[in-house]
């Protein structure tokens, strides 16, 4: 006869156990970090690039980035000036803990302030693996619609702070604002958004003083 | 989605327990899924027979408890299920609702055979 045992485990507890080490790390290192998440072409890395050019001379800024094959991410990171390590992951559609904890070593994390994790551009699965970075940050873009809040609640329920890139496309794009806003004020109310575009640099400002803020807090 | 990276720990869950049991055999596995935490059955199933493949637990059978998404509205406190993923209330129309449940994602136990 079978006999059944009673188990009540959650199925991403290996991944949150090695997420809280990599928190303690970069706790203990005294670095603050973020997990950038959205989807591909959002605009991630020419937000990464703005944010290392404008903060370099403040902050000691390293950059980890995830993707599924070639380093031209973290190539255009390095070019930024920040300290960049990639991570190929091979086909995976997100970075889960273990890879984070994988990479942080080839970091001198002493010598740090922030720490930016760059996730697979995905935006749903990179929602349920908790990487152990302070926040996350969801970047979304006008050309992607207005939908996407209420298509992907996953991804805009659980973030700290949201980034709408691509700002100057709005005279040419049919993009309700208000419906996208209803969208994630519903999955994440109060949320601290900042509306900017890489490309023109419009709306970059708030976003370097929130972050400054972020950092010096911690 | 990454079906695949969440039935390998599944399969780990459960061996981990028969193992601890001195199970000869797993024959059965309890998994409870939130409607929010997008995993498909099928593909779950898909991945498990071929990575339970040699193990004690081959061949098992997979049952999935959905548990459907319920929601409060904080404006008016009714509680209610969203359909279409329209999570407004529908007494009240206001966007200030929280999650009851539907996030759920744990094997909840095993069936197993002892020598």
């Amino acid at each position: 006869m079978p006999e059944r045992i009673q188990v009540i485990e959650n199925i991403l507890n290996a991944n949150d156990r090695i997420a809280l080490e990599n928190r303690q790390i970069l706790d203990h290192a005294g670095v603050f970090s973020l997990n950038f998440m959205a989807s591909p072409g959002a605009g991630k890395t020419s937000l990464i690039e703005q944010t290392v050019k404008r903060l370099r001379n403040t902050l000691r800024i390293a950059v980890i980035d995830g993707d599924i094959a070639t380093s031209l991410d973290a190539d255009r990171a390095a070019n930024a000036g920040a300290v960049a390590v990639q991570i190929n992951t091979g086909g995976e559609c997100h970075l889960d803990a273990v890879m984070l904890h994988e990479a942080l070593p080839s970091l001198d994390l002493k010598n740090l302030d922030l720490l930016i994790v760059e996730n697979v551009g995905n935006l749903v699965c990179p929602a349920n693996f908790s990487l152990g970075t302070h926040k996350s940050i969801l970047i979304a873009s006008i050309p992607e619609g207005d939908d996407k809040p209420h298509k992907y609640p996953g991804m805009y329920r659980g973030v700290d702070a949201l980034v709408i890139n691509k700002v100057d496309l709005l005279p040419y794009i049919p993009f309700k604002m208000d419906f996208f806003k209803q969208g994630v004020e519903i999955l994440n109310p109060n949320l601290v958004t900042f509306p900017l575009s890489c490309q023109t640099g419009e709306g970059l400002q708030p976003w370097f003083d929130w972050l400054t803020e972020q950092v010096k807090a911690h | 989605m990454h079906e695949l990276a969440v039935t390998e720990s599944i399969l780990e869950i459960a061996l981990r327990h028969a193992k601890s049991a001195e199970a000869r055999q797993v024959t059965a596995l309890y998994l409870v899924i939130g409607d929010l935490a997008s995993i498909i059955d099928d593909s779950v199933q898909f991945y498990w027979d071929i990575i339970a493949k040699d193990t004690i637990a081959e061949g098992a059978h997979l049952n999935f408890r959905r548990i459907p998404i319920q929601m409060q509205c904080l404006s008016c406190q009714v509680q209610f299920f969203p359909t279409d993923n329209d999570f407004t209330c529908p007494d009240c129309a206001s966007s200030r609702v929280k999650i009851l449940s539907g996030e759920e994602f744990f094997l909840e136990a095993i069936d197993i055979q002892s020598p």
